[in-house]
């Protein structure tokens, strides 16, 4: 099982975090401070995965934006990897082209995207086809629900 | 996969500049949120950032709170909280806001309310609570999306007291026509069952038709749940191993549509899953193993595709082909795929290689040696988490041979490694290859030395304790004189030098070892050095208090000398003026031992002062006292935890209501950690020697007198080893097998090569030579040598279960039971080569002497197929209990009276309705003809159609008597009968005496049993098994399940309404709800609600006064009367409000199911 999912810049600013059991405010202060400093500190070619207690992080870069989870010790450290490309992907297909901005900005749906995907920490869906249809069906709902409501009211 | 994002944050200043024209609507910058966005990436110092959000959370907070805040502003204005919690601020006056928008928004808005809800609380925070109704509404929803986010935020978090309130709903949904729902609702389940398991057992049925789910999606879900469930009890669900083989079959086949490709790789995920499964379900289970070897080879041959998802796939195939019962095929093709993983090029595959390296050398420690190269080069990796699992394999391939060099590259990683977490970790594997492989004194106490000043402070408790065991233990042979007289030497010169620097740990050490084996180098020392530099040690800044008090102890043991008489009373000066009662005690003691050498001969003898203590746990040495203070005036003494109760009795008021458990759980807990905590042989000596100055007594000693409770139980005389052997010992069944792998021409060590590896230069060389020493063809010459210079006393006795540390324990006894693996393999290949070699005669008396130094502990490494053979039986120990005498003949009927009458009427007499049951009822034993009882039940009547089984529950005041009736409908008489029930949640017992062995034909017998929970749930599956033989024929066996619901465990509690408030007040455990009212005709909702109750439940209701009633009962539960339950029950507007309470965790929980259940159903 996930325990959590952060993404951090380069820089070690915080973009998204995702806690998938319940840790409290103190303990995720000291896990976002510990996870940007170790993954920040890894050399190259060093492999993608780290012990922290006894959590096995994995981690991975994509352009400007990491992406690190914490993870139970007897879970599968490739599949994980394959994880948070999935989740790349799928954040790349609704975007298009995503970017570290499209985060910052719109991060709320950087959200939704990520339940639909995964659910109390284990992998909910894994056809992406499926998993896009269902995060458009709500957004559909979204904007129409936005037109709705930006009609002046007689 | 760089190339996915091409934009980078560099890119930042020049888009916002655009502002609002960057993108198509994409980048809200324009937004209240972009403002802020920009805003924060403009400044330059965090203390400008602070003063920012600062700012905007203050203008959040007003808008907030206004009124004319419309709900489209909240869900921007939440959006912009998220963002600032985010950046570490709390922004906690939102969070009821959150709930509220979740509660009143339009869909969109409720999206952004549940998002934020989901952000930020926990399952504990009591906000949750506000929640609960507002998903019931989505859940309920005719809207897709609504009920979408009411599942996802439920799988998220829910508080675990509420899941009764939408459990029906969410059950509901199971069968949802939109596969999208059913797959959240089944995750949700999962969740439940992880947070609160006894609140789903009644719907694992359920479970399984998800599994049967036309959506590959939805069984993908549900093996989320199977996987839990099967790791707990693979035993229940080995018939569904040929369901997942054929999930897997098909998957791996490329039978599913093809949007689950992953890099057309099918269903990767769902493959990894099953394989798990198939690990647990295959695990030391020959039968169900071999349905999946076909598969699991197919998985193999299909994952060749090269990339990352198929290296997890192909790693999961591994590890669960080396789980499940071997095969030595499989197991080749196995172990060439993890050559491919440690050879690859790619760090992190190398990384997993040596994973499953290390998993798979525990069986055949052979598999190492084709890789010894790469695991050298490992070793000196320049990442630090490489080199961490490197060490990790080498400890699984430690013997008597190799154990200095790998214990040296293990201490060195210690020497830079500024982890805690690790230092612990690799600290305790230095410590448990030290002893059980040392190859001499000097060795094994340097090594030690080094353990304890690198594991400093924060190893684990028992490395000290094992140590000091490990010296204390033993007759007083030259060799463990030497050992001890090395100690002591390598400790006085380590005080002579600078002290500062050793941890405080290592200090008591030092004391202990110095107070108690110094008098074995005073013949060519002054006697007072050592009390110097003690008493140096003792006045020194940086020694803590407890390390004062161990050495206050050791001082007390030495001062036999003149000097040190003198030295000690200087000491007692300073110290029994101490502010420290502790420290003030142990200078008294040391003050009038030192003075007093008859007495202190007589408490602290020089020799055997470990032998074997008696200690009096129940401290009736102290009766006279007792009863003396008593009779002059003094309170009695009262457990802590009945102050509290009596604390809360009394302070009832102000308590309520939130007086709970807390504090009571809290210093039960403090004294727990206390228990644990005082391990250590010198408070074991020291207090044993104080033990005779009874009249002294405080309540400190008497703690101290407490505490040695768990410490007889490791060191008392008969305890000790039984137990410690039962508990170490773990058959590994993989031992005994071939391993094919084990390649007989591959010579080991120096001239060993892989051709096709680099050239390795000379250094690499000597270390894997000396790494890799023992291993390989002619290991059993090696292992020969081996069992030689290990002497017994660093062989490491298996951890006692009193050794503290809970939470590591658990890990720890792991490791002891893999090396106990490793250990033995490589004896049984000694037993092996002692049987077929020519030495065989003097192998033989190796391996006697080595018994007889072990005794208890080689006979079981030694021997692993005896050892098995016990194994089993012990398991089979508490069965064979209940076997054989659990059955009563019973005459064919003459006459037993079952008056319909009597019944009451809850369980209406089935006699006339069902005619096949009187001649069965007719076999009730007279003594339960006129209690209350269930219909018949039969019992796995397709088996034999010769023999039918059925059961009866009969509901007696302190039990439930569960009777099976066996009729034999041949003419033949059945032999051998032997009837087996288990179930781990209740306590099953014979009632009857004489056992049956046979029925004759076309008679009936029936077996008695009383049950009671051993703790409560909803509902538990009791599985039996009836063993018998007929004549001439084969054994056959019948098997079968009933379950019991905890109702039947429930009886009326008779209280008065004054015990009734008493009781009420001490319980800690606390449950509301609220349920629906019965309403009939002619009577008041309450009293008809409470009738229905208690006609369904067997509660007794106390009183009732208006519009409030108050119920109690007592669930059977262990032994004596009983657990109660009570229930306080209000009307409120059209329902009951419900409020249980009992001292019993679960049992409001179970019991709120069951008044659901029974109220839903009337």
């Amino acid at each position: 099982m996930m325990h959590f999912l952060l993404l951090f810049s380069r820089q070690g600013k915080l973009r998204l975090q995702k806690w998938f059991t319940p840790v409290p405010e103190r303990e995720k202060k000291k896990i976002v401070r510990d996870m940007t400093t170790m993954v920040l500190g890894r050399k190259p070619r060093s492999c993608n995965f780290l012990h922290w207690k006894d959590l096995k992080i994995v981690y991975k870069k994509y352009a400007s934006l990491y992406f690190c989870c914490g993870l139970d010790a007897e879970e599968n450290e490739l599949l994980a990897l394959e994880v948070l490309h999935r989740y790349v992907e799928l954040l790349d297909k609704y975007f298009g082209n995503v970017c570290e901005l499209d985060i910052i900005f719109n991060f709320e749906k950087a959200y939704f995207i990520l339940d639909e995907f995964l659910l109390g920490g284990e992998v909910q869906e894994t056809s992406k086809q499926v998993l896009s249809r269902s995060i458009e069906a709500s957004d559909m709902l979204q904007e129409t629900m936005e037109e709705y409501m930006s009609k002046p009211a007689f | 996969m760089s190339d996915v994002v091409e934009k980078t944050l560099s890119a930042l200043p020049s888009l916002l500049s655009l502002d609002s024209q960057a993108g198509p609507g994409k980048l809200s910058s324009s937004s209240k949120l972009g403002n802020l966005i920009k805003g924060i990436t403009e400044l330059t110092s965090k203390h400008e950032e602070e003063k920012l959000i600062k700012k905007e959370l203050a203008s959040l907070k007003e808008q907030v709170a206004s009124p004319n805040t419309t709900m489209r502003q909240m869900k921007e204005i939440m959006v912009r909280a998220i963002y600032c919690e985010m950046l570490g601020y709390q922004a906690s006056f939102s969070y009821i806001h959150a709930i509220k928008l979740a509660q009143q928004g339009s869909v969109l808005e409720k999206r952004v309310g549940y998002l934020a809800v989901s952000l930020f609380l926990k399952e504990t925070d009591e906000f949750l609570l506000l929640l609960v109704n507002t998903v019931l509404k989505d859940l309920q929803s005719t809207n897709l999306i609504e009920v979408c986010m009411a599942l996802t935020v439920v799988s998220q978090m829910f508080p675990k007291d509420m899941i009764p309130a939408i459990l029906p709903v969410v059950e509901e949904k199971l069968t949802h026509p939109k596969e999208i729902i059913r797959r959240k609702a089944v995750l949700a389940l999962y969740k439940f069952y992880l947070i609160a398991p006894n609140q789903v057992q009644h719907i694992h049925s359920k479970f399984r038709k998800a599994l049967c789910d036309k959506d590959p999606g939805v069984m993908t879900a549900s093996l989320h749940i199977y996987l839990q469930l099967i790791k707990e009890s693979p035993e229940s669900y080995k018939d569904l191993t040929g369901s997942m083989v054929t999930i897997l079959r098909q998957v791996v086949g490329g039978k599913l549509p093809l949007d689950f490709n992953y890099h057309s790789v099918p269903a990767p995920w769902l493959q990894i899953q099953l394989l798990r499964i198939l690990a647990y379900l295959g695990k030391e289970d020959q039968g169900t193993s071999e349905v999946m070897y076909d598969v699991l080879e197919e998985s193999l041959r299909r994952a060749e595709m090269n990339h990352n998802i198929t290296y997890a796939i192909l790693y999961e195939c591994v590890k669960t082909i080396y789980t499940v019962h071997p095969k030595s095929q499989l197991l080749e093709k196995a172990a060439e795929c993890i050559g491919n993983f440690v050879l690859s090029p790619k760090i992190n595959l190398k990384y997993l290689g040596l994973k499953a390296l290390t998993y798979v050398v525990q069986q055949d420690a052979n598999l190492a040696l084709p890789h010894q190269i790469t695991i050298i080069e490992c070793l000196d990796h320049s990442d630090v988490i490489i080199k961490r699992e490197t060490l990790e394999l080498l400890f699984r391939i430690t013997n008597a041979q190799n154990v200095t060099v790998i214990v040296e590259k293990m201490l060195e990683f210690l020497r830079l490694t500024s982890d805690d977490y690790s230092t612990i970790d690799l600290v305790g594997k230095v410590a448990e290859l030290a002893e059980k492989y040392a190859p001499d004194n000097v060795w094994f106490i340097q090594t030690m030395n080094s353990v304890f000043s690198l594991g400093g402070d924060v190893m684990q408790p028992d490395i000290p304790n094992n140590f000091l065991r490990l010296l204390a233990e033993g007759v007083d042979s030259v060799e463990d004189r030497q050992l001890r007289l090395f100690a002591v030497d390598s400790y006085v010169s380590l005080l002579q030098g600078e002290t500062a620097k050793l941890p405080q740990r290592f200090l008591q050490v030092i004391s202990w070892v110095l107070g108690e084996y110094s008098y074995l180098r005073e013949e060519d020392s002054d006697p007072g050095s050592v009390m110097r530099l003690l008493a140096r040690l003792l006045d020194q800044r940086h020694t803590s208090t407890e390390t004062r008090s161990w050495v206050l102890g050791a001082m007390t043991k030495l001062c036999s000398s003149p000097v040190s008489v003198a030295l000690a009373r200087d000491v007692c000066e300073r110290y029994s003026g101490s502010l420290n009662t502790v420290l003030r005690q142990r200078a008294q003691e040391l003050m009038i031992l030192s003075q007093d050498t008859k007495l202190r001969a007589s408490v602290l003898p020089a020799e055997g002062r470990l032998e074997s203590l008696e200690v009096d746990s129940s401290l009736s040495f102290l009766d006279g006292y007792v009863s003396e203070a008593l009779a002059a005036g003094a309170a009695p003494y009262k457990s802590p935890h009945q102050r509290q109760e009596e604390l809360v009795q009394e302070k009832a008021l102000s308590l309520e209501p939130y007086g709970l458990s807390l504090p009571v759980s809290l210093s039960s807990c403090s004294i727990t950690d206390r228990l644990t905590d005082r391990q250590s042989p010198t408070l074991l000596s020291m207090s044993s020697g104080l033990s005779g100055n009874s009249t002294e007594l405080s309540h400190k000693e008497g703690s101290t007198a407490l505490k040695l409770d768990g410490v007889k139980r490791v060191w008392g005389k008969d305890g000790y080893l039984a137990q410690q052997q039962s508990a170490g010992e773990t058959p590994i069944p993989q031992v005994e097998l071939p391993s094919p792998l084990l390649s007989p021409q591959s010579p080991p060590s120096q001239t060993q090569k892989p051709s096709s590896g680099p050239e390795p230069d000379q250094e690499k060389r000597q270390l894997a030579s000396s790494l890799f020493v023992g291993l390989g063809s002619h290991n059993s010459v090696c292992l020969m040598g081996r069992a030689e210079p290990a002497p017994r006393h660093f062989r490491r006795k298996p951890r006692g279960e009193s050794s503290s540390g809970a939470s590591e324990g658990s890990s720890d006894s792991s490791h002891s039971s893999r090396s106990a693996a490793v250990d033995n393999l490589l004896l049984s290949n000694l037993l092996d080569t002692t049987t077929v070699a020519s030495e065989g005669g003097a192998a033989t008396t190796t391996l006697q002497q080595t018994s007889q130094r072990t005794l208890d502990h080689t006979t079981s490494n030694g021997s692993p197929h005896v050892e098995g053979t016990e194994q089993r039986v012990e398991a089979g120990g508490p069965l064979s209990l209940i076997r054989g005498n659990g059955m009563v003949a019973v005459v064919p009927p003459t006459h037993t009276r079952t008056d319909p009458q009597t019944q009451p009427d809850l369980h209406p007499a089935p006699a006339l309705e069902r005619p096949r049951d009187l001649p069965l009822t007719s076999h009730l034993p007279a003594e339960l003809s006129g209690l209350a009882r269930s219909e018949l039940t039969t019992l796995c009547s397709d088996h034999d159609p010769s023999l039918a089984l059925s059961a009866c529950r009969v509901y007696k005041e302190d039990a439930l008597v569960l009777l099976v009736f066996i009729s034999n409908n041949t003419d033949s008489t059945l032999h051998q009968m032997a009837l087996q029930l288990t179930c781990k949640e209740l306590e099953i017992s014979c009632i009857s005496g004489s056992p049956l062995k046979e029925v004759k034909g076309h008679s009936v017998s029936v077996c008695l049993h009383t049950v009671v929970m051993k703790r409560a749930s909803v509902q538990v599956e009791l599985a039996g098994l009836l063993s018998y033989q007929r004549p001439l024929g084969q054994p056959q066996a019948a098997q079968f399940s009933l379950s019991l619901s905890l109702k039947h465990f429930l009886r009326p509690l008779t209280v008065s309404t004054g015990d009734y408030g008493k009781m009420w007040l001490s319980f800690s455990h606390d449950l509301k709800q609220n349920l629906r009212l019965v309403t009939t005709e002619h009577q008041e909702p309450l009293t008809a609600t409470l009738d229905a109750l208690k006609g369904k439940l067997h509660l007794h209701i106390v009183d009732v006064i208006g519009s409030e009633g108050i119920v109690a009962c007592r669930l059977l539960q262990g032994q004596g009367q009983g657990q109660p339950c009570l229930l306080h029950c209000r009307v409120h507007a059209d329902s009951l409000a419900v409020w249980l309470r009992s001292p019993v965790p679960e049992l409001p929980d179970s019991l709120l199911y069951h008044c659901q259940k029974a109220l839903t159903e009337t």
